[in-house]
């Protein structure tokens, strides 16, 4: 195959790491006047690296040898991606000024943009080795960005404690990958499942599955690998955290998706133990430590934590059904946590510091009505409430459980999510029927408003016709795995 | 005679060793990093023996992507530590707590 068709299937990646280079440049020289410069230009070039997948970038087929996919379901994955790297550049400026100490820093998107490559690298992996280097870069960028605020303590608290249980993570990862690689005797994945299909070395590589699991377990904070997430999301700064809700999660689990069924296809009923739990286990503690929460931000970790439990449900299923399942579901709910997020921000006390009480959303129905309606929108979506989108996405991953066979399963799921309705529910009786506390301050940016329009029309019912065009990109992404 | 063996017996031993290194160790964090770091090794160590084994390149390869990616790890993890070191004044594991969990 000639070269020059390989890189243009590759041109996603190539496109945001050229981006990403040349604008760290201009943030090198430019300083902290070229953050407004730097942020839209990597909008630009996210918007690029989008177009550009419409090209070889998802026709299928492999590239360099193997070490790279430009197919359907990389392709889906990344759009997602992108669309959240892009939100997470636009929502940054406004926060960071009005927080006091810091100014945004022009490296921010340029981070990024690495972290969005690095992303796109893993839900493109057709080997270990890309699997890894792409992590890596997405890993790296994240823990820079979760110290981003650097005067601020907490920030770089959430970044230590993210570097030292991201590396973890990444080292229980590689002991998996070596074991993996020294039991089949490669690091394609398609060579790999050969070899879990032959049956031979069937310990070593068990004990390989097992360890790979667990570090994207870790990657994706599934219980029982979740505790650095509300640490994390609670400390870094709020824009960071809408990024790490959305896009990496995203990535993970595509990249789980992709290892369990192209590597991993053959030890099914081995890897299917180990989800079951995790998701079982992320859905119940995810709603149940989700309740005594009062901090907005370690609510919504939790609430993530059980929402990749709901994902692994579609993962759990396997085959083309589960897949396109997962797919769904990720959506929608990159939509519904970035739009929960852009509530967040606007909250804010009189002098326009940010707060993160959920005592501070009292009475908002009737200090800021249009906010208090989003809010109660993202919120019954997440709890699943028809006719929100967050119903259909739910319905989609327990119906592909179903048709599994794995009644029992999808039943205590879908009971153990009426616990994290309570919560969900709770947040908007604090809106809605107690006494107002003091109003938010601080202007709308007509920016994030109009986000926050977007998403939360996206989910409500008028966001209905787009399900249709859902299904089928979903299930055009979940064929090219099989 | 030294077989792939005994090089997979001191590689889980250092792996073990390493994730101990972060959870047992309470005094400060540039043990965390140590640990780490050590955790690379053993799986390289790993990769570098099965290379051996099956007389195929990949595995070598791979154990010189771990190293440059540990490099930048560790330049990172340092970085994070000295903020952190400005704020706190400290680099004790006890004192990590500014929030529960």
């Amino acid at each position: 195959m000639n070269y020059s068709l390989q890189l243009m299937m590759a041109l996603p990646e190539l496109v945001l790491a050229v981006g990403a280079i040349l604008l760290m440049l201009v943030a090198a020289w430019g300083g902290a006047q070229s953050t407004r410069l730097v942020s839209w230009t990597a909008i630009a070039v996210l918007i690029g690296a989008g177009i550009s997948l419409a090209g070889p970038a998802s026709a299928g087929g492999e590239a360099f040898g193997g070490l790279y996919r430009p197919d359907m379901f990389a392709a889906f994955a990344k759009a997602l991606i992108f669309l959240a790297a892009g939100v997470s550049i636009l929502i940054a400026p406004r926060f960071f000024a009005e927080t006091s100490g810091d100014d945004l820093r022009p490296e921010y998107p340029v981070l990024i943009l690495l972290s969005a490559a690095g992303m796109g690298m893993m839900v493109s992996a057709g080997d270990l080795m890309s699997l890894y280097v792409g992590l890596e870069l997405q890993s790296l960028s994240a823990y820079i960005l979760a110290s981003f605020m650097r005067r601020d303590t907490r920030s770089a608290e959430a970044g230590l404690k993210y570097f030292v249980l991201g590396a973890l993570a990444s080292g229980i990862l590689l002991y998996g990958i070596s074991l993996v690689y020294g039991f089949s005797g490669t690091t394609l994945f398609s060579g790999i499942a050969d070899a879990y299909a032959s049956g031979e070395q069937k310990t070593g590589l068990l004990f390989g599955l097992v360890f790979v699991f667990s570090g994207l377990a870790f990657k994706m904070s599934a219980v029982p690998f979740h505790m650095w997430t509300p640490d994390v999301y609670e400390g870094a700064p709020t824009p960071v955290t809408a990024f790490f809700a959305s896009a990496p999660k995203v990535a993970a689990i595509a990249l789980a998706t992709r290892v369990a069924i192209d590597a991993m296809g053959p030890a099914i009923a081995d890897w299917r133990q180990i989800v079951i739990f995790a998701s079982l286990a992320s859905i119940i503690f995810g709603s149940v430590a989700a309740i005594r929460q009062d901090n907005i931000k370690r609510l919504l970790a939790y609430s993530s934590i059980a929402n990749v439990g709901f994902a692994l449900v579609g993962l759990a299923a396997g085959g083309e059904a589960g897949v396109s399942s997962v797919l769904y579901y990720v959506a929608i709910y990159v939509v519904m946590t970035l739009g929960s997020f852009l509530v967040v921000l606007q909250m804010r006390d009189a002098e326009g510091r940010p707060v993160e009480t959920i005592a501070s959303l009292a009475g908002m129905s009737r200090t800021r009505p249009g906010l208090a309606v989003a809010m109660a929108i993202f919120m019954f979506s997440l709890a699943g409430i028809p006719p929100l989108l967050g119903f259909f996405s739910k319905l989609q991953v327990f119906l592909a459980a179903v048709h599994a066979g794995l009644f029992v399963f999808a039943a205590v799921a879908a009971a153990a999510s009426t616990i994290g309705a309570y919560y969900y529910l709770k947040i908007v009786k604090v809106m809605y029927f107690d006494e107002p506390a003091p109003a938010f301050g601080g202007r709308t940016d007509p920016v994030e408003g109009l986000l926050l329009v977007i998403s939360a029309v996206v989910i409500s019912p008028l966001g209905w016709p787009l399900l249709g065009f859902l299904e089928v990109w979903t299930g055009a992404a979940a064929k090219a795995l099989f | 005679m030294i077989t792939l063996t005994h090089y997979l017996v001191v590689s889980a031993i250092l792996f073990t060793l390493g994730v101990l290194g972060i959870f047992m160790n309470r005094k400060n964090l540039i043990v965390i990093l140590m640990a780490i770091e050590l955790i690379l090794l053993s799986v390289n160590l790993n990769l570098v023996a099965f290379s051996n084994a099956l007389h195929d390149l990949v595995g070598q390869v791979f154990a010189m992507f771990v190293l440059t990616v540990a490099a930048g790890e560790a330049a990172i993890g340092l970085a994070i530590l000295v903020i952190y070191f400005r704020g706190r004044g400290t680099i004790s594991v006890e004192d990590v707590n500014r929030m529960k969990g």
